[in-house]
């Protein structure tokens, strides 16, 4: 039985063992060595990460990208769950939002980023004029503030469909009999919510969580295109950063970064699972 | 605790048949009264009804025609919550999230009932079910036949549950434990007199359960209500005796003629004691018996019919044949003893006390 | 009721304001985008599209897209429908550590690998070839389809493998005939998605290929950023890369939400 799982599974491993395992070992690899161009590696231990961790942009970059994550959790789920509660249940108004919703999902990220450019580029875009009319100077490129919201935003709109359709898809597998007994049981609108809609919106929760807060690491094309990662560093997050180590061809600094970034991603998805797999069940009510 | 009453209901649904059909079903002038205190069960084949029509008496749903009373007052405009019903559904209902005190104390607090009051309450119901040690574990970790205990007990938390709904509870239970949690609500309904409406397909479960069995059949009317004996015994149409029994009773076309019953292949005598005055002869006419009523020889005997026996099914107590005579299949329950063997002749007779004669879907003898 | 429809409405416009920005944009002409302020095209004009469409390099990029996106699609089910069946089926020995490393594959960072990506396609000569991103998109793609495929098929009964060995049923046939279409919406859920990824894909995409299989959304990034940028264009080929996956979501669009619903967490 176990030599006919291996056997499965055999076509899947050597497929990972290229795209993934050799690739991430290779980035283990130049974390732990001096790399120059035209020089041979030189192996330096853990010296890279002492580098990388004494590095005051790493620090920087690494807290704008757990600002960011946070914000989009914050943001994101909430609005997804209120969004999929509105939706209509079924006839053609679901099936027409269900297309809706796919349609942002489906985009490449260079034409979102294309699509945002052109809406928030200050000499043809949209947002610039009506602000303006409003007596607002926006910027997306020059101002501070506006850079890392306008990404926010764009993040936001990109993403959320795909939490209301994972909610969609938890409220539709909740039988009507909850519902049904929480109104016998003559419970409120907001204690139906409480007990019935969120305790059975748990494992998709769960999976909106972890999917959002993994891919929100990955952003990196919506900032390079609009932002270009400025003004100053203010859209930096660590991929973009990540990325311009090793386009300048720090690879062993860039190593470093990938290591731990691969690090806090797993750590916290982990302590985000744990916590929130046992979260409120079975509350004691004494 | 309430008496129940139903008039004039009328209602139309749709039901989802499965991947994407759809297909309407309608009830249409029900009228029906049950006693306060009663255990009663609404039996019918799937897909007849019973639950659309459980789901109008609790407000889940809201008829589109008709009236609906409890004690003689008609609560048909009223919601759910003040109607007082409670119902326990097909698959086991339970709040996840809380424990099985915070459970049975819910509706209690949704209702601001004091502390000490709900907890001497959730003690109480808790004792009837007994599931006190139950009361600190996450209600989500139950086996199914705790959850419907907890979800029972929700329902007749409420001092003033004027009647509980049970639809179809016992689906997802466990077979062996099926018959504990039966006692079990025959218990609470003694026990604290509540008007209790239990929904089944299940023949058995409905008859050894309530006092009052009401039938519905498959075009969403009421058939028959009455005690288990009557509905057994004195079904009013060929549909509730077929329904009822095991096997159910055997219904074959036949005419009334001058000399007795024609069933074209073979023919007998009518019956002493039928009135041929209320009877006219013609077609039309259904003539019933029930299996354990029909008496069987492996002889000739005179004035029984010789059938052929196609099946035998061997029981271990007795021993149920399928018999066939011309265009006429029956089935007869016989002793164990006899030896019986397929393909060979069997004479029946039908005892006159136990003749059922309906005509145009109703009884007339 | 009213409230809810009214705020639904006006969430789905603000989702689409963007992208009508972009179709609007799209119809116009350089002058007019540069010069003026409109929000629909004042004199339409077809030029953006005609130009990719008879531009060489635009239509190369897109069938090149179109490649490497349908042998990814191809080689994942290959390689994670077994994989899934294992993981359904048996539970053998360190199976939830390699369930749970599969699953953190999906959390590596593209931008750092592809560096190593693109050394390792160099010594196996596939660089700047559709293989070697349809081969590199597996590292998200692969964890994702054995995911969701894992949940459809535990929603399967074992029962139904073994009453069909016991019907005389070698595998390969009890894998094509009863299987594989109890299975099959869950496939067709996987494949959109691994679509979907493998369609709006940049950054590898971008590292592995140079010319012979360079993609659209490589093609679309030359010239940003430059002086002179042909936005019209841009927004044209932008709107032409929307086109097949809401062709796909419509297909799927009864699947695509239960996809992830059924997933095991």
């Amino acid at each position: 039985m176990n030599n006919r799982a291996w056997l499965f599974l055999l076509p899947m491993l050597i497929i990972m063992s290229l795209s993934a395992f050799i690739p991430l070992m290779t980035v283990v690899n130049y974390s732990l060595h001096y790399i120059f161009s035209g020089s041979m590696p030189q192996y330096v231990g853990l010296a890279n990460y002492l580098e990388v961790m004494r590095d005051s942009s790493f620090q920087n970059a690494l807290g704008r990208q757990l600002i960011f994550s946070t914000m989009v959790l914050v943001v994101q789920i909430p609005l997804g769950i209120m969004i999929a509660l509105a939706l209509p249940k079924k006839g053609t108004g679901a099936t027409i939002s269900l297309v809706l919703l796919g349609i942002p999902l489906l985009i490449p990220y260079i034409v979102v980023g294309i699509v945002w450019r052109l809406f928030t580029q200050s000499d043809i875009g949209v947002v610039p004029k009506v602000l303006a009319l409003f007596g607002y100077a926006y910027n997306v490129a020059l101002d501070p503030i506006d850079a890392p919201l306008t990404i926010f935003l764009l993040d936001v709109w990109h993403w959320t469909p795909l939490v209301v359709l994972l909610c969609y898809a938890g409220l539709q597998s909740i039988p009507d009999a909850f519902y049904q007994a929480a109104q016998i049981d003559g419970a409120s609108t907001w204690k139906t919510f409480r007990y019935v809609t969120l305790p059975k919106l748990r494992p998709v929760l769960i999976l909106a969580v972890l999917l959002r807060f993994m891919d929100s690491f990955k952003i990196y094309s919506e900032p390079l295109l609009l932002t270009g990662g400025g003004p100053g560093s203010s859209t930096t997050y660590l991929s973009l950063f990540v990325a311009r180590k090793a386009e300048s061809y720090e690879l062993g600094y860039a190593g470093a970064v990938s290591v731990i970034y691969l690090f806090v991603v797993v750590t916290f998805s982990f302590i985000f699972f744990q916590i929130m797999k046992n979260l409120g069940k079975g509350e004691h009510s004494r | 605790m309430a008496s129940i009453e139903l008039k004039d209901f009328y209602h139309t649904y749709d039901a989802r048949m499965g991947k994407g059909e759809t297909s309407s079903f309608c009830i249409e002038n029900l009228n029906i009264k049950w006693g306060d205190g009663k255990a009663i069960a609404l039996l019918g084949p799937s897909g007849c009804g019973k639950t659309t029509l459980l789901n109008a008496i609790s407000g889940l749903i809201h008829p589109k025609g008709g009236s609906i009373l409890f004690n003689g007052q008609d609560v048909t405009a009223l919601s759910t919550k003040e109607r007082h019903v409670a119902q326990v559904f097909q698959f086991p209902v339970v709040y996840d999230s809380m424990d099985v005190y915070g459970n049975l104390a819910f509706p209690l607090k949704n209702d601001r009932v004091p502390r000490n009051e709900i907890d001497r309450r959730v003690k109480e119901i808790a004792g009837i079910l007994e599931i006190e040690d139950l009361l600190e574990l996450p209600a989500g970790n139950l086996i199914p036949a705790d959850k419907q205990k907890v979800s029972l007990g929700r329902g007749i938390i409420r001092p003033d549950t004027a009647a509980v709904l049970l639809d179809e509870p016992l689906t997802v239970i466990d077979p062996k434990l099926q018959w504990t949690l039966r006692r079990k609500l025959k218990q609470v309904q003694r026990q604290l007199g509540i008007t209790m409406v239990y929904v089944t397909h299940d023949q058995h479960e409905a008859l050894t359960f309530a006092d009052i069995v009401t039938i519905m059949s498959n075009d969403g009317k009421i058939a028959q209500t009455g005690t288990p004996e009557e509905i057994h015994n004195d079904p009013y149409t060929p549909f509730v005796g077929y329904f009822i029994g095991s096997p159910g009773m055997n219904i074959m076309e036949c005419s009334i003629t001058s000399t007795g019953f024609d069933f074209d292949d073979f023919a007998i005598p009518i019956p002493v004691g039928l009135n041929e005055q209320t009877l006219s002869a013609g077609d039309n006419y259904q003539f019933g018996i029930r299996p354990e009523f029909v008496q069987a020889s492996m002889e000739s005997r005179d004035g029984w019919l010789p059938f052929t026996i196609e099946i035998v099914e061997d029981t271990g107590a007795y021993k149920i044949t399928t018999l066939k005579a011309g265009k006429h299949k029956i089935k007869a329950r016989i002793p164990e003893e006899m030896p019986v063997v397929e393909n060979n002749p069997l004479w029946v007779h039908f005892p006159d006390k136990h003749i059922k004669l309906f005509q145009g879907n109703k009884r007339v003898f | 009721m009213k409230k809810r429809h009214i705020a639904l409405i006006i969430y789905f416009i603000i989702l689409f304001i963007p992208i009508y920005w972009m179709v609007n944009t799209s119809f116009k002409t350089d002058g007019e985008i540069l010069r003026e302020f409109s929000l629909y095209p004042k004199t339409i004009t077809f030029d953006n599209y005609m130009e990719i469409f008879t531009s060489e390099v635009w239509r190369n990029s897109f069938m090149n897209s179109i490649i490497y996106v349908f042998l990814n699609v191809i080689i994942t089910l290959l390689a994670a429908i077994p994989g899934a069946y294992a993981f359904s089926r048996w539970r053998f020995r360190g199976s939830h550590h390699l369930f749970f490393w599969l699953l953190t594959n999906r959390m590596a960072p593209a931008a750092i690998f592809i560096i190593p990506f693109t050394e390792l396609y160099y010594t196996l000569h596939l660089f700047d070839t559709h293989l070697a991103v349809a081969l590199a998109h597996c590292l998200f793609n692969i964890p994702l389809a054995v995911w969701i495929l894992e949940g459809f098929m535990s929603g399967i009964p074992k029962e139904i493998d073994e009453t069909a060995f016991v019907d005389g049923y070698s595998f390969p046939k009890f894998f094509r005939k009863i299987f594989f279409p109890l299975v099959a919406p869950g496939i067709g859920v996987t494949a959109f998605f691994c679509f979907t990824f493998s369609w709006v894909e940049l950054i590898i995409a971008k590292a592995l290929t140079i010319t012979d299989a360079k993609p659209v959304v490589v093609t679309l990034t030359v010239g940003i950023g430059a002086e002179g940028v042909k936005w019209g264009l841009l927004a044209a080929a932008g709107v032409l890369t929307i086109i097949p996956g809401a062709i796909v979501v419509y297909f799927v669009r009864n699947y695509m939400a239960k996809g992830f619903a059924l997933g095991r967490v």
